[in-house]
This record gives C-alpha cells, sequence and structure tokens, in this order.
C-alpha cells in the first residue's frame, strides 16, 4: 500500500511535459475589447462588410449577457480588458511547402511528437497548422482540391468562398447561443473551414493543430465543417500548450453542418497546459460545439480526450433534425491536481426514428472535479428516438470528485432512452490480479485505466488513438491509492 | 381580496399579524429567519435549477388565502376520506395545514407515542430542547422561498415523540384536508416527528380536498431519527386536479438506523415532493420508493435527496413513472457523498413509460462524489411497453386493454409492493386496477 501511495504521488505529481514557448515574433493589438477593436480585427483580416456587421452585431449582444454561473466549475472572474483579442505571426506570406514554414515552428511540432513533415510523408494526413489565431501553412491542399474539398483557413474561406461562409456562419451555433459563443462571434480570429461537395468521400483524415502561444492572448477559433449529401469526412483536431503561468481563455466555436446521407466525424484530443500542482496557470477552454444532421440519415460522431485545461466547459452536441440521423458522442475526460472539467452533450432529437449514443468515461484523480452533463430531448415529433447512455467515473484519490448530471426530457411515447452511470474506484481486486502475475502496480493501473477507457479510444482514427494512449499514460501511470 | 398571494404584502401582512397574535420564543426567532429567507429568496422560478420543470411561481399569481380556521370539516368528511384499517391505528388530521385535535384520535397508550401542538411542545420542559435542536433543520437544505415560506408560517403545527425503546404498534395516519368551500386556500401543514432511540414508527400520510376552489399545500415534515430506530414513511397522494402540493419530508438520521419510505402519487394539479434524507452516522440505511401514475394534467415532480454524510451508509433508490394524457412526470435524484463518506454504497434508478404523445417526462439523476472509495450507480430509462411482452399476453387470448393493463400494474408493482402495511398496499393495489381498467377475477 505505502509503494502504491508513492507510485500515486509521483503520477499526480507528474508536471505538463509539454511545457515549453516557440519563439515567433508576433503581431498583436492592444489589450481589451471594445466596438473599435473588433473593428480592427475585421479590418486586419480584410473581411467584407457583411462579415464586420456581423461579428458588432454579436458584440453588442454579448455586452447584454452575463457569464454563466451554472458549471460546476469556480475560476476567479475573467478580465475581458486584460485579454489580447489578436495575435498573429508576423512573417505572413504565400506558403508553397513545408520549407517555407519558419523553422522555429517546425521544431515546435517535432517537440510535440508531431512533425508536420513526418506525417506528410508518413500518414498522408493534411495539416492545416494553427499557430496562434492564423493558419501558417496549409498541405495537402492540391490533392484536396482535385476532388473538390476545400479546406483552408476561416480567414481565407471569407474571402475566397463568401457566399458558403455567409450561409452556414452561425447556423447551428447562433451568435446569440451563450455568453462565449457571443464573444467568439464578435472577435475570433481564425479556424479552419472545410467544405465537402456532394458524393466525396475525403481521401484522408483532415487534421489541425491549435497551440496557444502569445503570453495573454485569447484565442477565438472559429470551424465550420459542412458535408454535402452522401459525403465523408474524418476530422482531427489536437492541443497542446506551452507552459504559462498566466490563466489563458480560450472560447472556440465549431459548427458542424451534415446534409442528406453525410457522415462527419469530429476527434479531439485536448492537451492543453492544466496549470501546475497547486492550479496556478493553465487554460480556460470554453467552447461551445455543436453540429446539426441536417437531412435523413445524416450523421455525426463527436469523440474526445481531454486530458488538458484548467477548466474545461464544453459539451460538442447534435441536433438530429433529419429523420433517420444519428448522434454519437464518445469521451474521455481525465482531471489531475486542481482541473476542473464540466463536460459532456447535448442530443436533441427533433426528426423521427433518430438515435444517438453517448459514452462518456470520466477519471479524476488528485484534487480535481471532474463533471459529465448531459441533456438528451425528444421534441414532440421524434417519434422511435432512441437514445442510449452511459457514463462511468473512475476516482484514483481520496480528495477528488466525480459528478454525473444527466437530463432527460422526453415528449413523445415512442422513445426510448437509456441512462446508466457508475461511479467507483479502481477494484483492489483488478490490482491484485495484476500484481499476482508480475505486473507491477503502476502498469496495472495503466492497464485497467487503459481497458476503462477503451470504449471511447477505439472510436479515435488510428493517428490519433496513439497520441490519446500517450496522454492518459503521462497523466495517469500507477494512479491509484 | 382576490389579489395573487405574491400581490399587495398579503403574506408580510399576514406574517406580522401572526408574530403579533401568538408569541413563542422559539417559534418566534424561527419563522423570523424563515421569512428573511423567504424575502430574500422569493418564489422560484424556473431559471432556478431546482424548479427547472415545475413553474411553482404561476401558483403564487393566484389568489390563495389563509385559512381563518373556521373550517367546517366534521368527523363525517373525515370518515369519507379514511383509509383502510385506520379506524385501529392513531389518527392525526390538519385541515388548511392546522392540527385539528379534536378530530384526531390516539389510540395508543401515554408512553408509546407523545403528539403535541408544537406551541405546547415548545414549552414543554421534556421537549423544548428537542424542538430547540431539530425545528427548521431542513432550511439548512432547501433554501428556495417556498419552503421558506412554511417555516415563516409555523403555526398549529404538530410535534410527535416516540420514546425510548418503543415499538409504536399502531401505525400513524396523518390525514391533511383541504377545505376550499369558501374561497382558493393556502396550508402550510408543519410537523416534527422524533424518533427517540429504539424505537419504531410507521407513519402514513393522505390528502384530500372538500370544496371545488383550488388548494396550494406547503408542507413541511421533518423526520429525525436515532440510533436502532426504524421509521417507515408512506405518502399517497389520490388528491383532486384542483389540489397544488409542495412537500417536503426531511428525514435526518442521527444515529445508526433504517428508514423506508414510499411515494405514491395518483393525481392531483401540480405536485412538488422533496424527500430528503440525511445521514448524519456512519452505517445509515435508506429504501426509498416512488410511483406516479398520472392521468389529466397531473403535474407531479418527485425530487430527492441521499446526504452520505459519513461512511458505511447504503441506500437504495426506486422511482417508476406512468404517464397518460397531457400528464408530466418529472424525477431529480441526487445522491450527494462527501469526502469523509467512504465506503458508500448508493443505488438510484428511475424508470417511466409515456403512454400519449402530449405526455412529458423530464428527469435527471445526479451523483456528486467527493470520496473515492465507494460504489455509487444510477440509472434512467424513458420507454414504452415492451412489444414482445404484449404479443405474448395476446397470443395466450387476452385482449390488448388488458394485456397493457396488466403489464402496467407489474412495472407499478415493483414499487407498490414495498409497502409493509397489508391493508394500505392493498388499497393502493386496487385504486391501480380501478385506474387501469384491470379486470380482476
Amino acid at each position: 500500500m505505502k509503494e502504491e501511495m508513492e507510485v500515486l504521488e509521483q503520477t499526480i505529481g507528474s508536471e505538463y511535459k509539454y511545457g515549453f514557448v516557440t519563439d515567433i515574433e508576433t503581431e498583436t493589438v492592444p489589450k481589451g475589447i471594445n466596438e473599435s477593436i473588433v473593428r480592427l480585427i475585421s479590418k486586419k483580416k480584410n473581411e467584407p462588410e457583411w462579415m464586420l456587421n456581423w461579428r458588432l452585431k454579436a458584440f453588442a449582444h454579448w455586452l447584454k449577457m452575463e457569464e454563466p454561473k451554472w458549471p460546476n466549475v469556480k475560476y476567479p472572474p475573467i478580465n475581458f480588458q486584460d485579454i489580447i483579442y489578436y495575435a498573429a505571426p508576423k512573417k505572413k506570406k504565400a506558403l508553397n511547402g513545408l520549407d517555407e514554414v519558419d523553422p522555429e515552428l517546425l521544431k515546435t511540432f517535432e517537440k510535440l511528437g508531431i512533425s508536420i513533415s513526418e506525417q506528410k510523408r508518413l500518414t498522408g494526413v493534411a495539416v492545416d497548422v494553427v499557430m496562434d489565431s492564423v493558419s501558417v501553412a496549409t498541405s495537402f491542399k492540391k490533392q484536396l482540391a482535385e476532388v473538390g474539398i476545400i479546406f483552408c483557413s476561416m480567414s481565407e474561406a471569407i474571402q475566397n468562398h463568401p457566399e458558403l461562409v455567409q450561409k452556414y456562419i452561425g447556423s447551428v451555433v447562433p451568435m446569440t447561443d451563450n455568453y462565449f459563443a457571443a464573444l467568439n462571434s464578435a472577435v475570433f480570429t481564425d479556424g479552419s473551414f472545410c467544405y465537402i461537395p456532394k458524393g466525396v468521400r475525403c481521401p484522408m483524415e483532415l487534421s489541425t493543430y491549435f497551440r496557444i502561444n502569445t503570453e495573454n492572448s485569447g484565442q477565438f477559433e472559429r470551424t465550420l465543417i459542412v458535408a454535402e449529401e452522401e459525403s465523408y469526412v474524418s476530422y482531427l483536431e489536437g492541443c497542446t500548450a506551452p507552459k504559462r503561468d498566466e490563466n489563458q481563455l480560450h472560447a472556440a466555436v465549431v459548427e458542424l453542418v451534415a446534409h442528406r446521407k453525410a457522415e462527419i466525424k469530429y476527434s479531439t484530443v485536448q492537451n492543453w497546459y492544466p496549470g501546475d500542482a497547486n492550479g496556478a496557470g493553465g487554460i480556460y477552454n470554453f467552447v461551445t460545439k455543436r453540429g446539426i444532421c441536417l437531412g435523413e440519415y445524416a450523421k455525426i460522431s463527436w469523440s474526445q480526450v481531454e486530458t488538458g485545461s484548467a477548466i474545461t466547459w464544453k459539451y460538442p452536441s447534435v441536433i438530429l433534425k433529419g429523420d433517420y440521423s444519428v448522434g454519437e458522442f464518445y469521451s474521455v475526460a481525465l482531471t489531475n491536481h486542481l482541473q476542473q472539467a464540466d463536460t459532456g452533450t447535448k442530443m436533441i432529437h427533433l426528426g423521427k426514428n433518430t438515435r444517438s449514443r453517448i459514452v462518456s468515461k470520466g477519471i479524476s484523480a488528485g484534487k480535481s472535479q471532474n463533471s459529465y452533463r448531459g441533456l438528451v430531448r425528444t421534441g414532440k415529433n421524434a417519434i422511435n428516438a432512441r437514445n442510449f447512455s452511459q457514463c462511468d467515473s473512475l476516482l484514483l484519490g481520496n480528495q477528488c470528485g466525480a459528478h454525473t448530471f444527466p437530463y432527460i426530457e422526453a415528449a413523445h411515447p415512442s422513445a426510448i432512452i437509456e441512462h446508466e452511470a457508475t461511479t467507483s474506484k479502481i477494484g483492489e481486486d483488478q490490482l491484485f490480479y495484476c500484481r499476482q502475475r508480475g505486473i507491477d502496480t503502476e502498469a496495472a493501473v495503466a492497464l485497467i485505466v487503459t481497458g476503462f477507457a477503451k470504449e471511447v479510444m477505439n472510436q479515435l482514427p488510428m493517428e490519433f488513438a496513439v497520441e490519446a494512449q500517450k496522454l492518459l499514460a503521462i497523466s495517469l501511470e500507477g494512479s491509484v491509492g | 381580496m382576490h389579489m395573487a398571494i405574491s400581490q399587495f404584502n398579503y403574506i408580510e401582512e399576514k406574517f406580522e399579524a401572526l408574530q403579533t397574535a401568538h408569541p413563542n420564543v422559539l417559534l418566534n426567532e424561527v419563522r423570523q429567519k424563515g421569512f428573511q429567507t423567504y424575502q430574500t429568496a422569493g418564489v422560484p422560478s424556473c431559471k432556478n435549477e431546482e424548479w427547472r420543470y415545475t413553474p411553482v411561481n404561476n401558483l403564487f399569481k393566484q389568489a390563495f388565502l389563509f385559512s381563518d380556521n373556521k373550517a367546517a370539516i366534521n368527523a363525517a368528511f373525515v370518515d369519507s376520506v379514511r383509509l383502510p384499517e385506520s379506524a385501529t391505528a392513531n389518527e392525526l388530521v390538519f385541515v388548511n395545514g392546522l392540527y385539528q385535535p379534536s378530530l384526531s384520535t390516539i389510540r395508543s397508550a401515554n408512553d408509546e407515542i407523545v403528539v403535541l401542538c408544537m406551541e405546547a411542545a415548545s414549552a414543554d420542559a421534556r421537549f423544548a430542547d428537542i424542538l430547540k435542536a431539530h425545528l427548521g433543520k431542513s432550511s439548512l437544505y432547501v433554501q428556495d422561498g417556498v419552503h421558506a415560506l412554511n417555516t415563516s408560517f409555523i403555526n398549529g403545527g404538530v410535534f410527535v415523540y416516540i420514546p425510548k425503546n418503543t415499538q409504536a404498534t399502531l401505525p400513524l395516519y396523518v390525514y391533511q384536508i383541504a377545505d376550499t368551500v369558501h374561497h382558493p386556500v393556502l396550508a402550510q401543514p408543519r410537523s416534527l416527528i422524533y424518533l427517540a432511540e429504539s424505537a419504531s414508527l410507521q407513519l402514513v400520510e393522505h390528502y384530500a380536498t372538500s370544496g371545488n376552489s383550488d388548494s396550494f399545500t406547503n408542507e413541511i415534515m421533518e423526520v429525525v431519527v436515532a440510533g436502532n430506530s426504524v421509521f417507515e414513511y408512506y405518502k399517497v397522494q389520490n388528491d383532486d386536479a384542483s389540489a397544488n402540493q409542495v412537500n417536503t419530508t426531511h428525514i435526518r438520521q442521527i444515529g445508526k438506523s433504517y428508514v423506508h419510505t414510499v411515494v405514491i402519487t395518483l393525481s392531483g394539479g401540480m405536485i412538488r415532493n422533496n424527500t430528503n434524507i440525511i445521514m448524519e452516522t456512519p452505517g445509515n440505511e435508506a429504501h426509498m420508493y416512488g410511483l406516479y401514475l398520472l392521468k389529466g394534467n397531473t403535474h407531479a415532480d418527485n425530487h430527492t435527496l441521499v446526504d452520505n454524510r459519513e461512511p458505511h451508509c447504503f441506500s437504495n433508490e426506486l422511482y417508476k413513472g406512468i404517464m397518460d394524457d397531457a400528464a408530466t412526470g418529472v424525477f431529480s435524484g441526487k445522491i450527494y457523498v462527501r469526502p469523509h463518506a467512504q465506503k458508500t454504497n448508493a443505488y438510484q434508478s428511475n424508470k417511466n413509460i409515456l403512454l400519449s404523445e402530449k405526455a412529458t417526462v423530464n428527469t435527471k439523476p445526479q451523483l456528486e462524489i467527493f470520496a473515492d472509495d465507494v460504489k455509487c450507480s444510477h440509472g434512467c430509462t424513458v420507454g414504452r411497453l415492451d412489444e414482445e411482452a404484449l404479443f405474448y399476453l395476446r397470443s395466450r387470448g387476452i385482449d390488448a386493454a388488458q394485456a397493457k393493463a396488466m403489464l402496467l400494474q407489474a412495472f407499478a408493482n415493483d414499487v407498490v409492493e414495498k409497502i409493509k402495511i397489508d391493508s394500505l398496499r392493498q388499497h393502493i393495489e386496487t385504486l391501480i386496477a380501478n385506474r387501469l381498467s384491470l379486470q380482476t377475477n
């Protein structure tokens, strides 16, 4: 037992391994937010007038809103005037290949173990690198263009495909949706845009690596993915951030639109700086993610592995509007030290014969708090809606908390909704079984936790599963009391 | 004076009048605190998470009046609403929230059960300390304005004491009667039940209405269960559609004890039941069951809380609902495990069947866990009758309506069978069979 405690302390004490600062010159605007900052961002990005008006409308609305207090998280008040809303790497010019990318940037990715060049060569993953709000390099564009897929930064999309952006932006997450979505709508600096034409199956996994880099710069990404009829796309989003002492705000918005028979698979591995053992520093991750299955037989699947951030506030949701549409949510959320996570999903069943599935695995260690908050709603016309939810929590150590807040609202007699949740610690018998067979405590815990999260890990694309496993191992090896 | 109760200082004036008319050091203080909470917290709206699905503020827009205690309820009316075998039990009758000693009957010997008016108990040297220590503790858990409104008007309540080493042989039947013949009534019954060490009590609470106007019964029953005691609580709600209720049954286990509750809701207007079990010592055990079988426009909201404050406690919870017509069922269950409460075992299950397209169910089973060595689980389902089971019965010559009734009865029976008083259980079974039009041979 003593040995186990030591291992536990070592592991819980393990520091963030990805903490470093990339030294790239950045161009920033003054701190704070007001109408002229919104105009300045829009001007710097050379946006058309409708985009500026949209931002201003969102900003006006944001001023009228109040910060939400209902999540089960605690943090000091955010001073929104103390944030730099725009930071772009200075050396910005058209790039044709990786050779032209700042070598510092490439090194950053190498440190992360995700070398772009290697990925490009070995895995065939197209990487749209987002480094502090502005896309620096986009690869494989040509290959994607051949099949008609548009995959570019949001800024480029606004310049080159305004009709698409104008049609879909804010259609899933309206600018008035919530406090942080409104803020994002006003000041978003960049993000990814992806358009899959009718009948096209995207030939590769699309991937964006986000990094938060400039000190005090909140990142306001905006991602929009539109899948036309009978198309398919798998999108990966992975995040690591350098170590910082001050809390950084990240309020992204992700919108997915799936038309008839289209399928979007959106996977996230999030490992931003969670703060040190005392809870100093760390990213505030307040993200609004939502997809809509517009047409019949559309499918949207969210998979996420959340190990980072001081505070996570995130509910990837699916609106099942089309008949026979399907929504899925697979999540592993791991909290350690003083991390707080309030995450889950919303499945809004509107169409007939819609189905959804929720699998959420929460792992809490140290003094962290981990909450699942989910909503399953079947509307009056959602005949034969079907949902299954499972949320399991694993507690490592006796100072952490695991909470479950499922909301189920059924308004049609044909709906079948099932929810089940368990909370427990790693069984002594399971540990004993492993140790008896010569597996040390640390490896045994890793084994058991991997098994606990396996159902979700299996949903991740190959490229991601490896990284996700690594992250779990870093945060968890031997965490048992 | 047909104004909404929340308007024109009606409540403020009544409160001042009560404080002056019935001075009592202890009660004045508790009422004063309650009134302060009422004024600061106000009436909750749907934006209040605890009241998300139950628009209780609508009740406060209606012209309910406090009763003037000139209620014309007589023994004959009480007879008409009695439960079977209550003639051989101890009976307490409340009319419009006020305890009516003249209609009540205590059949047990004096040393088996003590029933006193709250005012008398606070002046009685034997019980003053108990009241002082335990009255109003539910306010620590339920802090909304509705609960505080009851506390502000503690008057005509009752104190029940089961002495040490007493196995109360007769069950205690409590009748809450609303007399709405003259005007819509706001009734606020209040009681404190104290089981001393190694005592036991079976308590049955039943609700009825005389008159056609609306009623709003806002009740708080606080129960304190000391070590080695056994407390069983049964609530039967089968009232008129005009009868609205907010009930708080706040049970504190202050010694290692056993609590068993069954809440049956068959009809009524807007009903909210808060059933709280607070485990204040190690090794407590609690079983909570509920059935809401609803039709018409009945809205039944069951909020349950199990607060595991100490280690080695066990709780098991099963709530089942069947919603027909335009009825709404709400369930919100919370299991709270404090950091100190290791080795907690807590189970919670909520199962619902919707029978009509206008029926709704909103359910929110929650776990809040701050200790690691625990086993907690909850499950929740919303669904319809099993097609295969229906087919099985039909293939054996049972018509569709009967097959459905049989399956629903079986569904409900998981809860009904937990009633340990035989006569009461049979009574509920009959009510349910009639409701479901089940043909019995």
